[in-house]
């Protein structure tokens, strides 16, 4: 059996994958059938909407263009598309989706991550990620206003010296205050990540707490 | 199998061996081993902010990161694999593989799915705003994305997937054949390399399909969790093992230690492999009896192989002074010596203790390079050096050049590996002691200096190599080939034969 074609093939082959796959894969998502998977439309809240609408007032030419309107379904869109643009353009292996309950960490960003946080479509697959040469961002929506973040992304050393972020004019159509829609959509996504907790934004907790130490 | 080495109907070398597919596929894997060493030093550079070609669209240091990674995988590792496994799967079996034209086919989709994944990659992400992705992505809820796919190593944008998926079924079919019709026992190269076909495929199918389109968050995280650590472990790692028993024995023209190490080294690897992804992600909302499974399962892995190395400890022992002048040796263990640091170094750090400091930091990156670079690219840098005379039918244009790609790879992988761990550990007490952001950054600077520097060692050990390559193939063919240049069958059959 230990040298044999079967027993390598049926038995190390596909027996112990399918072991490992059963107990490893299989276990969560029978764990969390109770949590069904929310659409784009379901996350949308009064926040990111607010955010949307934030966008159309300050850059209302280039929102025009991109955009119908401030409703769930262009909110939807735009969040499709900037999550899209995140992983293409490979932000995710340099910024994590989830606080750790260890190394301070609730007290950098905020709360520890919990599963129903990720059970929807903008998860799919879910945007942990393996690396930080950046901060985590499941909890940097309401930290810093959009008009920052578009400046942030066309030039990040304009708003934060060392930054070792590359640049991402190619969201802009000449200048920061001109995004095109990726360049929306991105900021929109980023707006929303913790955009669905209970207590928000954290960014003054944050410094309350710098100034105990 | 002993009667076989004097049987008159032997099947000669040439009738079993398409020679010339081992050197396309060696030659593409070098290829995409420069591409990928190339957007390494891009994504080293704008850490230091020395990128010049920052705010380029295609040549983003982001997108370049991921053709980074996925050219070793998919485009330097896969293609060296697969001209090794011409070469070694018949002389082992004694017969050629299943189609000759099949062969063909095979290559020529490995490279189609490789280079459309570089420029899916690089190109897709431009186009990802266009009105019918978007219309397209919302009626069928499922995220098209046109550059990479959200997950490490499953990149590969979704239209090649089920490209790669059918090339990986018809390699396993086409490699099967010969294995499966050969008859008696089976040598130990063959089992790994037989459990291998069935693991990537399953891996691969698992990685690039389930937590796209079917499964959500915390579970998706599970499953990308087996994904790139089964894509190491059930692909890449059988795959050299059953290289390392197949070119050791030959080389040092003794046989393997003990036959029962190299089943407790199989059957251990098989088992607990698989069982490990979640630690990839430990701290995250995945259960956390998943996650203590992980853990304990890696440390049972990490002692298992220890086996394997003790047998090929055993297999070169009392012979050592091969390793002064035989290069593709000296490859081989300088590789498993580096595969020994790699699993003492993972059986600690894999730890819920480890894991809360150096989760996230570089030192993760340096345990990614030593095992792809200093283990797995090195036996196969390894089996060029030992494979490209015989299959050029002529000697090294220089052996000092060799000599210099060896220790150049070597010694830049390891200050690479110690550079980025010692970052690592100040990023993770950076991190936990509250400082500002920025100071985690600051502080790594000098380390992230010196990494490009180790970069820039290997890449000059890769460009020496490639240039001896080339002056090689300028130089004339032997007109007597030298004994130790021929490519007999039967040399298998004295060596294995135990």
């Amino acid at each position: 059996m230990f040298e044999s074609k079967a027993g390598i093939f049926g038995i190390a082959g596909l027996g112990f994958f399918a072991f490992a796959f059963i107990s490893n894969a299989l276990v969560p998502i029978w764990m969390y059938k109770e949590l069904p998977e929310q659409t784009v439309e379901e996350v949308v809240n009064a926040r990111v909407l607010s955010s949307f609408g934030d966008l159309k007032q300050r850059y209302p030419e280039q929102f025009d263009k991109y955009f119908d309107a401030v409703d769930v379904d262009n909110c939807a869109e735009a969040l499709r598309l900037g999550r899209q643009v995140y992983i293409g353009e490979g932000c995710w292996h340099c910024h994590s989706q989830f606080v750790r309950p260890v190394s301070n960490e609730s007290r950098r960003f905020g709360p520890v991550s919990e599963t129903w946080e990720y059970q929807n479509a903008l998860q799919r697959p879910v945007m942990f990620g393996t690396r930080r040469v950046g901060p985590d961002l499941s909890r940097e929506g309401g930290r810093r206003g959009s008009d920052w973040h578009a400046v942030h992304f066309f030039e990040p050393k304009i708003v934060s010296t060392d930054s070792p972020m590359p640049s991402y004019p190619w969201f802009f159509e000449g200048s920061p205050d001109k995004p095109n829609k990726r360049g929306l959509a991105m900021i929109i996504y980023i707006q929303w990540l913790g955009s669905w907790l209970d207590e928000y934004p954290y960014y003054e907790q944050l410094e309350a707490d710098q100034e105990e130490l | 199998m002993s009667e076989g080495s004097s049987s008159p109907d032997f099947p000669q070398h040439d009738e079993i061996v398409n020679e010339r597919l081992v050197r396309w596929y060696f030659y593409m894997a070098l290829t995409f081993m420069l591409i990928s060493m190339l957007g390494g030093l891009l994504m080293a550079a704008q850490l230091i902010h020395w990128n010049p070609l920052n705010g380029i669209e295609y040549l983003s240091a982001g997108r370049w990161r991921m053709v980074h990674t996925n050219a070793i995988a998919y485009g330097f590792l896969a293609n060296s694999f697969l001209g090794v496994l011409h070469w070694v799967v018949p002389r082992l079996t004694l017969r050629p593989v299943l189609s000759n034209r099949l062969s063909y086919f095979i290559f020529f989709a490995w490279q189609f799915v490789v280079l459309s994944t570089a420029a899916g990659i690089i190109i897709g992400p431009s186009f990802q705003d266009q009105a019918w992705v978007a219309e397209l992505s919302k009626s069928l809820n499922i995220a098209f994305s046109l550059g990479a796919q959200g997950l490490e190593w499953g990149e590969t944008p979704f239209w090649i997937d089920p490209v790669a998926q059918l090339g990986l079924l018809l390699l396993a079919i086409n490699f099967g054949s010969p294995i499966f019709q050969q008859k008696g026992p089976m040598y130990v190269t063959l089992w790994y390399f037989l459990a291998a076909f069935v693991w990537t495929f399953l891996t691969y199918g698992m990685g690039n399909f389930l937590p796209e389109y079917a499964v959500p968050g915390t579970s998706a995280g599970a499953i990308g969790g087996l994904f790139i650590h089964d894509l190491v472990g059930l692909f890449v790692t059988p795959l050299g093992w059953g290289m390392m028993y197949y070119f050791v024995p030959i080389i040092l023209k003794r046989p393997i230690w003990s036959h029962g190490l190299s089943l407790v080294g199989f059957w251990g690897l098989a088992f607990f492999y698989p069982l490990q992804g979640i630690h990839h992600f430990l701290y995250t909302p995945i259960p956390m009896f998943l996650q203590y499974g992980a853990v304990i399962s890696t440390i049972a892995v990490e002692l298992v192989v220890m086996t394997v190395i003790i047998n090929f400890i055993g297999t070169v022992w009392g012979a050592t002074d091969i390793f002064k002048k035989n290069i593709p040796i000296r490859w081989f263990y300088a590789g498993m010596i580096l595969y020994f640091v790699t699993c003492a170094q993972c059986a600690l750090q894999v730890t819920m203790t480890f894991q809360k400091l150096i989760h996230f930091t570089d030192w993760v990156v340096g345990h990614a390079h030593l095992v792809m670079f200093g283990v797995f690219s090195m036996w196969i840098f390894g089996v060029m050096t030992y494979l490209f005379p015989r299959l050029l039918k002529r000697e090294w244009y220089s052996n000092t050049l060799c000599e210099i790609h060896f220790w150049a790879s070597f010694v830049g992988v390891i200050i690479m590996f110690l550079d980025l761990m010692f970052a690592g550990l100040f990023q993770g007490f950076y991190w936990a002691s509250l400082q500002p952001w920025d100071v985690s950054v600051e502080v790594s600077q000098p380390f992230w200096v010196v990494r490009i520097f180790a970069g820039l060692t290997m890449f000059g050990g890769f460009l020496c190599f490639l240039y001896n390559l080339f002056m090689t193939m300028q130089s004339a063919e032997s007109t007597e080939t030298a004994p130790d240049l021929e490519n007999k069958t039967a040399i298998n059959y004295q060596v294995m034969d135990h």
